[in-house]
């Protein structure tokens, strides 16, 4: 070894072990300054209401935006193919009346998936979107066994042309996010977008603001939590069933 | 009696023609090669190759891993009747016990761990936990078990530490009822689903390894051994053993499903799985109730003739396969039956809500599954023929205490 | 040989490595290092040798703001790295990361380190956060 080459070998390791101990507070202090404009806050509690009333048998209009915007790929395996929403049809057995209305995650504030997952990839933001941290991830699958909405899918086979915003590959589990990447540039989920020019039958905003056009209805009208025995006190509402 | 003298398995030839143990470890090693197999072939084009899907997320794989853990803590008993309980005729099976243990919750790890969608995440597993989780749990409570009964073993095998051995074994003991309860509990704790929600899991998985890990235990030894080396006081001593845990865990099945009867809201999945729920009603009754449960117990408890060796055998295979069908019920029956979530409504959807989801296993991942016996067998036979684990003699005359010629 | 001449000789084998490693570090600097086509822009978001060892560090670090704190401003996440490091096909489209001129690909195939973030997130241009 020459006595430059080992004098630039040595100044390389100092300066990387220097750029290591800066790093973290230099990155610190860049996320500090951003976190005060952005990023989640636990003051809010998105939520969601949904008008069964007003959704109709036949439209679809959520499911199209969902796969759309998340670019959810149809393989032609409905066993095994992602369903981040789903129209679900009823027929009371007594009275024969029949209500339509979409099924997602509905966003617990006291999740059983998170409960389970072993490795903590299943989480719950402070604005109460119930996530899956793809990074770590294993694919037991054990977040689908106690998820009571059925709301989760397993990616079975590989992705390729992803979103940008939506990240998704083979091995691990995903469910609806409430399009977490439009709430926090300020928008509504892309299902809720679609209602609107359709039927107008979702509502969706904070719970914990009184102001907030979802808090006002929640108040107004009687609503109902899918499976509300078991006391996870959702973030999806429905009125109307 | 007279001092055991363990040997390899080299060694022990009695009777045997000199390749007996690499034709079967030959045999043991191409079941666990084409497990992995498998087990490539479905990550490599990832799960929709498989029977499982978004609606039966756990499959054969999981049926057979759970089936190998639970027959691991089992298979510990022999060692903790001879360890913990004084039963001295036990004594010198405590190694065999205590290498089957690790080896075959070994074997239902692997299958667990390379069914995983992201098995190359295994260090995420390892590192990344929520404690609130029992699945996190069992992951302290299976390596826990491999290190204590690691060491319970080293205390039995090394001669300086013999008098460590009762210690060890009282606390592989207490560890291994920890391990089948956790077991037990990631099916008791899901709360969202009909089939599951219920404590009497965990004393159901304590019998059913009590059970399924003597069964196994008793096919290997007969295996191993000839007769003459493996009398029949020993046999028929743990043959009557069997027979009581196969009572047990016919009692706590009977247990869980009045239990679960007794609450109104969960009549129609034990309708489903009791009465009109097709392949899992038929193997309820017939491969797991009458196959696995009633006739081993009337093989073993015989009312006319005596016990033999036999019909011990044939018990112990009838255990494992009713076994086999009580872990798929409970896991595959478990998610065919579909969620209520609304009840009283007639359900339908593009995502099988309201329907009983279809399963149908594909070969890799029945392959995967049995793979796991095979793993567990290439551990078992390479450590018995690295360690002194095979007591030489079995038979009456140095077994049984009150033995006459 | 005694204890001694076991120590002295391990000492030695491990020396004879450790210089051989050294040694063939500092002379492939000189050697045959790919050299990735020079990104649009005039410099990234650190100096270039600093990139070179730590841009998992800034990418991890991005990459738990956005998944758990919401942060998705900033030109420093994947999204920003592929867009801005897009490299064209013979058609003039950006190529993927199954395509070995790809950016990351071009060092990361040299390495012999294997890339994961591909395997869920794009490696094409498409949205650059504000």
């Amino acid at each position: 070894m020459s006595e430059i080459n080992r004098r630039k070998f040595l100044e390389g390791l100092a300066s990387t072990t220097a750029g290591i101990a800066i790093a973290p507070g230099v990155l610190l202090y860049t996320t500090q300054a951003k976190a005060a404009v952005e990023g989640v806050s636990s003051a809010v509690r998105w939520g969601l209401l949904v008008d069964a009333n007003k959704c109709s048998k036949d439209c679809n209009a959520c499911v199209t935006a969902c796969s759309k915007e998340n670019g959810l790929v149809d393989n032609g395996r409905p066993t095994t193919d992602p369903q981040w929403i789903r129209k679900v049809d009823l027929k009371d057995k007594k009275t024969g009346k029949e209500t339509s209305l979409p099924m997602m995650c509905q966003h617990c504030a006291e999740p059983p998936c998170v409960d389970v997952c072993p490795t903590g990839a299943s989480f719950k933001r402070v604005d109460g979107i119930v996530l899956v941290d793809r990074h770590i991830c294993i694919g037991c699958r054990y977040c689908m066994m106690a998820c009571p909405y059925k709301a989760r899918s397993f990616v079975h086979e590989a992705v390729t042309d992803q979103k940008p915003d939506i990240p998704r590959g083979k091995g691990t589990v995903e469910s609806c996010s409430f399009c977490v990447h439009r709430v926090d540039q300020g928008k509504s989920p892309a299902c809720v977008e679609a209602c609107a020019a359709k039927e107008g039958a979702m509502t969706f905003g904070d719970m914990n603001d009184p102001k907030s056009e979802i808090s006002q209805q929640l108040a107004k009208y009687p609503t109902t939590q899918i499976r509300a025995d078991l006391g996870l006190d959702l973030g999806v509402r429905y009125r109307g069933i | 009696m007279k001092p055991v003298v363990f040997k390899e398995w080299k060694d022990y030839t009695p009777g045997n023609p000199s390749d007996a143990f690499f034709g079967k470890l030959v045999a043991v090693a191409a079941v666990a090669v084409v497990g992995l197999l498998s087990a490539w072939y479905m990550e490599h084009h990832g799960h929709w190759v498989t029977g499982m899907n978004n609606q039966i997320v756990w499959g054969m794989p999981h049926v057979f891993a759970v089936f190998l853990i639970v027959a691991a803590s089992g298979a510990l008993n022999i060692a903790s009747l001879g360890s913990v309980f004084g039963k001295t005729p036990y004594k010198p099976l405590a190694r065999l016990s205590g290498l089957m243990a690790v080896s075959l919750l070994a074997g239902g790890l692997a299958v667990l761990v390379l069914d995983l969608g992201r098995p190359d995440r295994l260090i995420v597993a390892m590192t990344s936990y929520n404690f609130k989780s029992i699945f996190a749990w069992n992951i302290f409570l299976y390596t826990g078990f491999m290190v204590i009964t690691g060491v319970y073993l080293w205390t039995m095998m090394e001669r300086k530490m013999n008098s460590y051995s009762k210690q060890a074994g009282m606390v592989a003991f207490l560890w291994r009822l920890a391990l089948t309860t956790g077991t037990g509990l990631i099916f008791g704790f899901l709360v969202a689903r009909q089939g599951y929600d219920a404590a009497v899991f965990a004393p159901l998985f304590i019998a059913m390894s009590f059970s399924f890990g003597m069964a196994i235990f008793l096919l290997v030894l007969s295996t191993i051994y000839e007769s003459k080396a493996f009398g029949d006081f020993l046999m028929f001593k743990m043959g009557r053993l069997l027979g009581l845990f196969v009572a047990a865990v016919l009692y706590f099945t009977i247990v869980q499903h009045i239990t679960n009867l007794y609450a109104a809201e969960h009549s129609a999945v034990e309708m489903f799985i009791l009465v009109d729920g097709g392949i899992f009603t038929a193997l309820f009754w017939i491969v797991q109730v009458v196959a696995g449960g009633l006739v081993p117990l009337g093989l073993l408890f015989p009312m006319g003739g005596g016990l033999t060796r036999g019909r011990i055998q044939l018990a112990s295979m009838l255990v494992i396969v009713g076994g086999l069908a009580q872990v798929y019920i409970i896991i595959i029956g478990g998610q065919a039956f579909p969620l209520v979530l609304f009840p009283g409504m007639e359900v339908t959807s593009s995502f099988f809500d309201g329907v009983v989801n279809g399963y149908t296993p594909s070969l890799p991942e029945v392959l995967l599954g049995v793979g796991g016996f095979g793993i567990a067998g290439v551990l078992l036979m390479a450590g018995m023929r690295a360690m002194r684990i095979l007591p030489e003699d079995l038979s009456d005359k140095a077994i049984d205490p009150h033995y006459t010629e | 040989m005694g204890t001694k001449g076991k120590i002295r000789t391990i000492i030695a084998f491990f020396v004879f490595v450790m210089a051989l490693a050294f040694g063939g570090a500092s002379l492939v600097v000189a050697a045959d290092v790919p050299q990735p086509v020079t990104p649009k822009g005039k410099e990234c978001v650190r100096d270039a040798a600093f990139m070179r060892a730590n841009h998992m560090n800034l990418l991890k670090h991005k990459r738990d703001d956005t998944v758990y704190q919401g942060v998705r401003s900033g030109n420093d996440g994947l999204k920003d790295c592929v867009t801005c490091h897009a490299i064209p096909d013979d058609h003039g489209k950006p190529v993927g990361a199954d395509d070995s001129r790809h950016f990351c690909r071009t060092c990361h195939d040299y390495a012999a380190v294997t890339m994961d973030c591909f395997q869920c997130h794009t490696s094409k241009p498409g949205g650059v956060s504000k």
